[in-house]
């Protein structure tokens, strides 16, 4: 039984310098090698500048801008604090909390045709989702295209060019990364 | 729902399918001592971690010492991971500059992740230091998954072997297990994830300011070698709070099919090995089948949830399936798949907030569990689990014919009926007791970040996975002292209190003489047998978990379906 004892001990030592310190610092020489973009963070740099990350949304509120979904990560859109709501489909507040977004995003855009769609009056699973629906984009459209001095078709044209299709043909929704599409209408898109 | 949701899990399934007789063989190879085609490369690292730890290899251990070795590098680990969360602060790979854990957090942790369970009271991205991360959990993640697998080829062993007194050597099926089949998998998945966009480096969080003016900490770390292996082991926690939700850990519908794939693969090739090892292919695959059948209806309910939407949120004047909680790049029905594979499995990573479920969605993870996640299972866990309610399938369809009760040609009598009872009653009562406990203690209601119906179902869920050592959570739970020291211990028992007996009944099995078939014989490959299975794992679950899931999740269907609120 002793024995075992021991061994349970030197296997632990052995493993953890093999599995928790060899394998991990290995792969993250041969990542920076192989994928040096992704494996730092997908970062978008604007002017030698660092905007953000490709991965992870962002909070966005002027009009000119296309916006995101709600978000539940800390004060919004936090990194370092990602969560959802939570709530329960049954939950008064989140009931009242769509209702809020709701009456919010009409106000903001009183020319959007017909209701908002889903995603953009839910909150998402990290609260730093970086989609929206091509639905969600082309409903704000009016609002960005008023508050650019642009034409609805530039606009629309816009989000046409910057839809992501399925992967694969069947994997996952179709969407519209809102950096990206914001990028490309301050035509800084790289 | 839509044909291409559906597309996404046939094909999700077939390729499943195709990979589970090429595993499942190389699994024998691995654990019948052969040599695979890695052999050249991994062989000379195998030898030296023997020679470094004293193991004899070719010593056999009878079942009760492969369980206390078991316990003991169990004990080894608990106790390595506690130390280094409570002195993380000291350590070095801290950019962020972590603080040490909280005790009775660190023991909740600690215990998660010694157990293969994986719960997350922590949020590893304003907690734990990236040491913690890789040598700390991640190593676990490794490990606790060998230890599954190890405890399942050992009771594999006992069912194949005859007039034998022992089940192989715990310290060389893990050995292997990690080496030829966790390590290689790893190391090509996790090169896969950062290819896709999951961060793999070492440095602080980079503070940006967006184009807007906002300040925006943009978060790191080793998460690619790390996402890998907490889907691979089916471990399930998360480098970051929001899990495989967080586009960090999973960043494109890519990344999540290839995740899911990773959570059922070494449970369905196990299956396979099962039935190789056993010298009956057919009673592997009839195994399969039972399995494949709960999977479909899982899913099915889950994805018709999602998919119908919240009536209550349509009745504002918006339409479509339930997005509450769930990631864009997903969308219902790959969020439904996630949330049926991880709990079939005792994987419990998740795609999205399980909690803001539809009722009768939510309710599929939490059956899942309570059936034992025995449908391909956790890796290693499912298998025995299942084996235990095959003893029992095959014990009752003994009964039923009025013969002695046959199991590939071992005679089934009172121990082996004695252990399996034993194994399947533990996870009602360390399931329905404790929430019993939770609602009438002040400590149990103060952590609930939902009333009525739903607030249940988050006690009942949160002792149902830790219970099941899946990891899985109606996360709005808080934590706090009572919920740390009450899950932590739950997980400690759901783990071992299976193991344990499974092991022992292995034990049992292994000394038993094999008599030939007869033409009376009940044939344990047969559709009949299928059914009977099914209908065991049915009625066990069902009889003993339906009064609580009434309580909670189809009460607060009713409810949604009247427009109550609360």
């Amino acid at each position: 039984m002793l024995r075992h004892i021991g061994t349970s001990i030197r296997i632990t030592i052995v493993t953890v310098v093999l599995l928790g310190l060899i394998y991990p610092l290995a792969m993250t020489g041969i990542a920076n090698v192989l994928f040096p973009k992704q494996a730092n963070g997908s970062l978008v740099e604007v002017n030698g500048k660092v905007v953000g990350s490709d991965i992870i949304g962002q909070l966005w509120t002027k009009p000119q801008y296309f916006w995101g979904r709600p978000s539940a990560a800390g004060k919004g859109y936090d990194p370092t604090n990602t969560s959802p709501t939570n709530l329960a489909p049954s939950a008064k507040k989140l009931i009242d909390a769509t209702k809020a977004t709701i009456a919010s995003l009409r106000k903001s855009d009183p020319d959007a045709v017909g209701p908002p769609p889903m995603d953009l009056v839910t909150s998402s699973g990290s609260g730093i989702d970086p989609d929206i629906s091509p639905e969600s984009a082309y409903w704000q459209a009016p609002r960005v295209a008023k508050a650019r001095g642009l034409t609805l078709d530039a606009v629309k044209a816009v989000i046409a060019a910057n839809v992501q299709g399925r992967e694969l043909g069947f994997l996952g929704e179709p969407r519209v990364n809102v950096m990206q599409l914001n990028l490309a209408l301050d035509g800084k898109k790289p | 729902m839509t044909a291409i949701g559906w597309l996404q899990a046939v094909i999700y399934f077939l390729i499943i399918l195709a990979l589970t007789k090429p595993l499942g063989l190389y699994l024998v190879r691995v654990f019948e001592g052969g040599r695979t085609w890695l052999s050249p490369v991994i062989e000379p690292i195998e030898k030296l971690i023997y020679r470094l730890c004293g193991v004899r290899v070719d010593e056999e251990m009878p079942w009760y010492t492969y369980a206390l070795a078991m316990l003991g590098f169990s004990l080894a680990g608990f106790a390595y991971l506690y130390v280094l969360l409570r002195t993380q602060q000291w350590l070095p790979f801290n950019p962020q500059h972590m603080p040490p854990m909280a005790p009775d957090l660190a023991w909740n942790t600690a215990v998660s992740f010694l157990t293969n369970t994986n719960w997350q009271f922590y949020s590893g991205e304003n907690a734990l230091s990236y040491l913690s991360q890789m040598a700390g959990l991640a190593w676990h993640n490794f490990v606790s998954a060998a230890v599954g697998i190890a405890i399942a080829v050992a009771v594999v062993r006992g069912v194949a072997r005859t007039s034998a007194k022992t089940l192989g050597n715990f310290w060389v099926d893990l050995t292997r297990a990690t080496l030829y089949v966790l390590l290689p998998i790893s190391v090509v998945g996790g090169l896969l994830l950062v290819m896709q966009g999951v961060p793999q480096n070492l440095h602080a969080y980079q503070t940006v300011s967006s184009l807007e003016g906002f300040s925006q900490q943009i978060t790191g770390g080793p998460m690619a070698s790390q996402e890998v292996i907490k889907e691979l082991g089916t471990n399930g926690g998360g480098f970051v709070g929001a899990n495989s939700a967080s586009p960090n850990e999973n960043p494109t519908p890519f990344s999540n099919f290839f995740e899911m794939l990773l959570i059922f693969l070494i449970p369905a090739g196990l299956v396979y090995m099962y039935g190789k090892m056993v010298k009956d292919t057919r009673q592997g695959w009839a195994i399969f089948t039972a399995m494949s059948v709960i999977f479909a209806i899982g899913f099915t309910v889950a994805y018709w949830g999602e998919a119908g939407g919240n009536p209550l949120v349509h009745q504002l004047g918006v339409a479509g399936a339930n997005l509450e909680g769930k990631e864009l790049r997903f969308g219902a029905a790959a969020s439904a798949l996630f949330a049926t594979v991880t709990t079939d499995t005792s994987c419990g990573a998740v795609n999205a907030a399980l909690d803001s479920f539809m009722p009768l969605a939510g309710l599929v993870p939490l059956v899942n569990m309570q059936l034992g996640e025995i449908i391909f299972g956790g890796v290693g866990s499912g298998l025995y689990g299942m084996i235990v309610f095959v003893v029992l399938t095959v014990f009752i369809a003994g009964l039923m014919v009025g013969r002695t009760p046959e199991f590939l040609g071992k005679k089934i009598e009172r121990r082996e009926v004695q252990f399996a009872i034993l194994a399947v009653l533990v996870t009602p009562v360390l399931c329905l007791v404790p929430t019993a406990v939770a609602v009438l203690v002040p400590q149990g209601l103060a952590t609930l970040s939902n009333n009525g119906a739903h607030g249940f179902s988050e006690i009942l869920y949160a002792f149902t996975s830790t219970n099941a050592n899946n990891g899985s959570a109606f996360a709005g739970l808080g934590s706090n002292l009572f919920y740390n020291i009450a899950t932590g211990v739950n997980m400690m028992f759901g783990r071992f209190s299976v193991a344990i007996p499974a092991l022992a009944l292995a034990g049992a099995l292994a000394g038993k003489k094999a008599s030939p078939m007869g033409a009376g014989t009940f044939t344990t490959h047969s559709p009949i047998f299928v059914g009977l299975l099914l209908g065991t794992i049915i009625i066990v679950g069902a009889l003993t978990f339906l009064p609580a899931d009434s309580l909670g999740p189809i009460v607060e269907h009713l409810q949604v379906l009247q427009g109550k609120t609360f």
